[in-house]
């Protein structure tokens, strides 16, 4: 009877990285740089969804996961925006254009894109949080007509930390899209806002009723506008939050990105906030 | 118990051993070593525990001589099935680092037949399976491992203090699922097995074991040491329940009086027949052109488990513990639609400070709803 499992072949291994070659390096930040990178082989790269991310592995050093910041209608130019912090990813700072790495994915979930046409859509992010975000706000100006009002809401250490910062100058001149930045403290020189990421959300106008919020950043910084968000009368559950966790497998076999019943890598990261609310809540779940 | 009865000596044990092992199934099964009834290859029954039994409690094992001959007459030790379907440490695969070049490893098919698996046990299985088979992504290994894996299943006739599968609904008698499934019938007078085959492989290899058709008063046999086996459990645990109980009760002061008491040793969690979190590890060789990555058993008690840049998500042992616990018995309802506890005990015995989990669970349900007074100062208004 149990000689008719799995009888068929076998699917192809989700353990198994691909080779991607370094096509281009952008230096972001002092400590933060983005690749593009194009399969090895030339096949065509996977296509992704805005939100996902892919597992990048350095021969013999190891993988972390990386969330995918590049446009979703553009999947031939895999981008990831990665923060120098730990071994692995000092290691990942030194490489230039032609090296090769792997990579497993995409994994996870995206944010609601298609769910939320025809609504306000409020993207709040801190940091790097704004990476993940990046696809979903590309998809957003891709198709511009099928939402209501676009607000992107980013705040950064100081003017200096600002990510994308080139993008942002552009987006700020469009006429159809709210930009606001704020920094945690500036020098004199600094015009826009000083102080922190949900504070922002008291001074943009939007619709609460039909308004779907997209939040990633560090997890302080998600539980106080998603707060800010509810205060202002959005619903729970038209919050949506990227989690962060230990993502080693991706696929849900290794246990490690549990955060209560859920596994971050596949039941996530991007969550609905009334979802994982108990997250925010309960200290070292 | 249905269809296919069969009667077999005991003495014809050797021969269905032989049988499997003629078709080239490995036998692997319950045998005595380091002072414990242990997972091993068998060459012949003669590798059998005959005539042992154990003495379990909560933090304590002993081996102990029966008064007879019982093949079965013991209940369940440290090793589980899972260590043959999902190694303890295992090759994912080789990359030449000029060029990225990816070797998989082939998963290699093994006929195995695992000979005396408990009813607890192969719940155990069905559940593994849940999480490496019948989830979004298939394990190549463990279904490499698991397809031609040739289950002689055993309904027990004996229980041990730790034992708790008939309040879980998971044993002590098998309903299905096993190519061949023994009950021991031993008394002063007889020692024989009761056959029942439960697939056309089952039977294939009963034709070649001398038996005979089962009587009613074999049959009646069986089920009243069965039934006295699941009578006879002192230990239990309302499973079902315990997953809404423990979700609402993550504040509990009762986390923090079990983490003083454990060691965050990871036992449990290696003796546990469903726990199956791994981690992975890179190498290379001293050329620096050759990686290898491996995965190995991890356990949420370990203290980088939850380790991410910025620090440990789970630095207390009381979280710890609360994960393992909560994921057990309530996260694994949502994730794989079971429980992740089958009721064996091993977590019981195999803790070097006895913590008891039906008796945690218990506590935990004595007081509904209490809230440790170093949670309620915490900013919970989100």
């Amino acid at each position: 009877m149990l000689s008719e499992l799995q009888r068929t072949e076998l699917p192809a291994d989700p353990m198994l990285p691909r080779p991607y070659r370094i096509q281009r390096v952008r230096r972001e930040l002092p400590g933060t740089f983005t690749w593009e990178l194009a399969p090895a082989n030339g096949d065509l790269p996977s296509s992704f969804e805005p939100g996902q991310f892919n597992m990048v592995y350095v021969g013999g050093i190891g993988e972390i996961p990386v969330s995918i910041s590049g446009d979703p209608a553009n999947p031939e130019k895999m981008i990831h925006t990665i923060r120098a912090v730990g071994q692995l990813t000092r290691a990942m700072e030194t490489f230039g254009r032609h090296t090769v790495v792997g990579l497993r994915g995409p994994f996870g979930t995206p944010w609601p894109v298609d769910e939320i046409r025809g609504r306000d859509v409020v993207l709040v992010s801190g940091g790097l949080g704004l990476a993940p975000l990046r696809p979903a706000f590309y998809h957003l100006l891709q198709e511009r007509e099928a939402y209501n009002r676009i607000i992107l809401l980013y705040g950064a250490r100081d003017p200096d930390e600002i990510l994308y910062r080139d993008e942002i100058k552009q987006w700020r001149r469009h006429l159809d899209l709210d930009v606001e930045v704020t920094v945690d403290s500036a020098l004199g020189r600094w015009r826009g806002h000083v102080g922190v990421v949900p504070e922002l959300i008291k001074r943009v106008d939007f619709d609460p009723e039909r308004t779907t919020g997209l939040i990633c950043g560090p997890e302080v910084m998600m539980k106080y506008s998603a707060i800010a968000l509810i205060n202002r009368g959005v619903a729970a559950e038209n919050l949506y939050v990227s989690m962060e966790r230990n993502m080693k497998c991706a696929v849900g076999f290794c246990g490690h990105c549990q955060l209560g019943p859920h596994f971050v890598c596949k039941d996530g990261p991007v969550f609905r906030y009334d979802h994982i609310k108990s997250a925010f809540s309960v200290r070292e779940l | 118990m249905s269809h296919n009865r069969m009667r077999m000596a005991r003495g014809d044990l050797g021969a269905l051993i032989a049988a499997l092992s003629d078709r080239g199934y490995r036998i692997l099964g319950p045998t005595v070593g380091d002072g414990a009834i242990i997972y091993d290859e068998l060459e012949s029954d003669t590798d059998l525990p005959v005539g042992w039994g154990e003495d379990q409690s909560p933090g304590a094992y002993r081996l102990v001589r029966r008064q007879d001959q019982a093949v079965f007459g013991f209940t369940l030790g440290p090793h589980t099935w899972k260590k043959f379907l999902y190694p303890a440490e295992e090759r994912l695969f080789q990359v030449t680092l000029e060029g990225m070049s990816f070797q998989p490893e082939a998963p290699a098919g093994v006929k195995q037949a695992f000979f005396g698996v408990r009813a607890c046990e192969r719940q155990a299985l069905s559940i593994l399976d849940r999480v490496f088979l019948e989830n979004e992504h298939v394990d190549s290994g463990y279904a490499a491992r698991r397809r031609d894996t040739f289950i002689v299943a055993v309904n027990c006739t004996t229980s041990s203090p730790a034992c708790f599968c008939a309040s879980m609904g998971t044993g002590p008698e098998h309903r299905g699922d096993f190519d061949l499934c023994l009950t021991e019938l031993l008394t002063p007078k007889r020692h024989d097995f009761l056959v029942e085959a439960g697939s056309a492989v089952g039977e294939a290899i009963m034709k070649e074991v001398p038996h005979c058709e089962a009587d009613e008063a074999d049959v009646a046999q069986a089920e009243k040491q069965i039934e006295a086996t699941a009578k006879e459990m002192s230990r239990s645990m309302d499973g079902d329940n315990a997953a809404q109980l423990l979700s609402r009760n993550l504040e509990h002061p009762r986390w923090h009086e079990v983490a003083d008491r454990c060691l965050s040793c990871a036992n449990c969690t290696m003796v546990c027949p469903t726990c199956f979190c791994s981690t992975v590890e890179d190498t290379t060789d001293l050329t620096g052109d050759h990686a290898e990555r491996w995965r190995r058993w991890d356990s949420c008690f370990n203290q980088d488990f939850s380790y991410a840049a910025g620090g440990h998500a789970r630095s207390s042992t009381m979280s710890r513990y609360r994960q393992w616990l909560t994921h057990k018995l309530s996260g694994w309802h949502e994730q794989f639609g079971t429980s992740g506890c089958v009721g064996c005990g091993r977590c019981i015995t195999w803790c070097p400070v006895g913590i008891d989990l039906t008796e945690e669970v218990a506590a935990i349900r004595a007081a509904d709803g209490a809230v440790a007074a170093t949670s309620k100062a915490e900013d919970c208004h989100a």
